[in-house]
């Protein structure tokens, strides 16, 4: 037989770590701005938490471009319905969370949560099937169709639940701060970091330590050859889609309690954030879509207290400044 | 010989054109057929048309006697056609391996025949958990064929694999093809290098327009100047 290819050996690839030390840079450029380390350490801190839970909320959205090439602009309809259905599963158990036991506060928050995300997913079970399959590959047609989808889920919430905005109670043990001498981290956010985190490395773990994983990866790169391989895409466009609709669920929930309420267009500026997430990061990108959150959470704290007049516009300079570096955003995946 | 693949009066449409406008061709089982023809005579058209990725408007096709023109790619896929197309489409955020696990669909892979391809390509072997863009032209074509014979296959659709790559690689994917032949394996291939064309066709398909303009021995119209002129506009002698 023939040997092929004795050819040059191959350069070891690069890893791209630029981006990864994006936000290390910008943290460590703020230290002189802001001039207090103990101010810095709490925005800070308060950026990763942020940053963490609107990665929770992209990071469906980002698998669903990428995979199924899909403009979904109805995310935020799962996020609002999350928050809607831990908030009123937890109402009734208002003294279980007045407890000042963290197992106890955890063990009516934990099932509160999981069922917003079951709520969710099963919800995005029916927008896939009814709104989004008579449209793949249509592009302006997918923004119309989820775009209605969202109103019409906005809508309900009004329609059901009134414009007001209802209380979500943060439960007794993850009120109030960790102190670090004169530094105060709230408890909330230290928790929202870690789940964040748990997320991020479940999602690592199951795109590269698994089939099903390669086949996402795989199918965000290039769909039709996964299909001449002999897969049935379509079926895992479905379960993409829920499980990114679970996780806007377990976002809104997040958000809720972070916000300590919620009300029926809660997810409008959550989306425009979002948005431009995912679109610096890479349509498709975990990695990107975990370091863009961050960095838009950092620039919203270290921008709101530096320069609160730019607070509004200062993630669209961001999104600006990182696609002039790179035009198909921090980490490439797709062509598109 | 039994044929293993059978268009009747296939058409193709893609948007409002009309790309295969009644194709009839059979490839026998355990035989390579070449596909030929000028750039847009519609062959990798024909090739996508078989795996379902364009959807035929009309006529038929048989794999095994078995009508496929209505299913969907994974299940002819499923039938035991493998693919390899034009650009190659290898996944390029996966690791050489990880390509290979992916395309060995109903299991782990198979350690003899995972041999038996590092005997044809023994880069494979070498950039086993490189990332697969970051392989060479001709390194991504090897991955590409070996996705497609890492697991037996009824039929295998190749498009093109000698385009763009050095002529000492070209030669070497020759030899890899014939050992692939050698093993029983039926073949319709696409290809414009009409030395690789004449080194591995038993018979050939020449198209034009959407529509086969002759078939018969490859044999016989490498030796017939004439013919290749004719259907071709060149001969295969000034590309030797």
């Amino acid at each position: 037989m023939t040997e092929l290819a004795a050819t040059d050996p191959l350069p070891k690839p690069k890893r791209d770590i630029a981006p990864i030390l994006l936000p290390i840079a910008v943290a460590l450029v703020m230290i002189p701005l802001i001039g207090s380390p103990s101010t810095w350490l709490t925005l800070t801190a308060a950026s990763l938490a942020m940053g963490m839970m609107i990665f929770i909320m992209a990071s469906g959205l980002t698998l669903v471009f990428g995979l199924m090439d899909v403009l979904n602009f109805g995310h935020g309809a799962f996020i609002a319905v999350g928050a809607y259905v831990a908030t009123l599963v937890l109402a009734p158990f208002a003294t279980s969370l007045q407890v000042d036991s963290l197992w106890m506060n955890l063990a009516v928050l934990a099932p509160a949560a999981l069922l917003s995300m079951a709520v969710s997913g099963a919800l995005g079970l029916i927008v896939e099937r009814v709104l989004i399959l008579p449209v793949y590959g249509q592009h302006l047609k997918q923004i119309l169709m989820t775009t209605g989808g969202l109103i019409v889920a906005e809508q309900t919430l009004y329609a059901v639940w009134g414009p007001q905005i209802i209380p979500t109670p943060l439960p007794t043990s993850l009120r109030g701060s960790f102190i670090l001498g004169d530094v105060a981290i709230a408890k909330y956010r230290v928790l929202a970091t870690l789940i964040g985190l748990a997320v991020f490395i479940a999602i690592q773990l199951v795109l590269n330590r698994t089939k099903l994983g390669l086949l996402i990866r795989a199918g965000v790169e290039n769909r039709e050859m996964v299909e001449a391989l002999g897969y049935r895409i379509r079926r895992l466009f479905l379960g993409v889609f829920m499980t990114g609709s679970a996780l806007a669920g377990l976002g809104g929930v997040m958000w809720a309690l972070y916000r300590e309420q919620v009300h029926a267009s809660m997810s409008d500026d959550l989306t425009v954030l979002i948005f431009i997430v995912v679109i610096i990061g890479g349509l498709g990108s975990i990695g990107g879509c975990f370091i863009g959150a961050i960095l838009v959470a950092m620039i919203a704290n270290y921008g709101g207290f530096l320069v609160p007049k730019l607070a509004l516009v200062s993630n669209i300079l961001l999104m600006v400044a990182i696609l002039m570096w790179r035009p198909r955003g921090l980490y490439a995946v797709t062509s598109r | 010989m039994t044929d293993l693949l059978k268009l009747s009066g296939v058409h193709t449409h893609i948007g409002r054109y009309h790309i295969l406008q009644g194709i009839d061709l059979a490839v026998a089982q355990g035989q390579t057929t070449m596909l030929l023809g000028r750039n847009g005579a519609g062959k990798t058209t024909t090739l996508r048309t078989i795996m379902g990725l364009w959807q035929a408007s009309s006529g038929e096709i048989r794999l095994a006697g078995e009508r496929i023109e209505s299913r969907a790619t994974p299940d002819i896929a499923r039938l035991g056609v493998g693919y390899v197309p034009e650009s190659m489409a290898v996944f390029s955020d996966l690791t050489v391996k990880e390509n290979l696990v992916l395309a060995a669909r109903d299991g782990p892979l198979d350690d003899t025949q995972l041999d038996w391809i590092f005997g044809f390509f023994p880069a494979l072997r070498r950039f086993w958990l490189s990332r697969a863009g970051s392989l060479s032209g001709g390194q991504k074509q090897m991955l590409s064929i070996a996705r497609a014979i890492i697991e037996p296959r009824k039929l295998l659709l190749i498009d093109e694999p000698t385009k763009g790559l050095a002529p000492a690689i070209v030669m070497a994917l020759i030899e890899c093809l014939k050992e692939i032949k050698r093993k029983g394996a039926t073949i319709l291939m696409v290809e414009q290098n009409f030395f690789a064309a004449r080194e591995l066709g038993d018979d050939v398909l020449v198209m034009d327009n959407g529509t086969i303009v002759h078939r018969g021995e490859m044999a016989a119209l490498a030796a017939d100047v004439p013919l290749q002129e004719r259907l071709l506009g060149l001969s295969l002698e000034t590309h030797q």
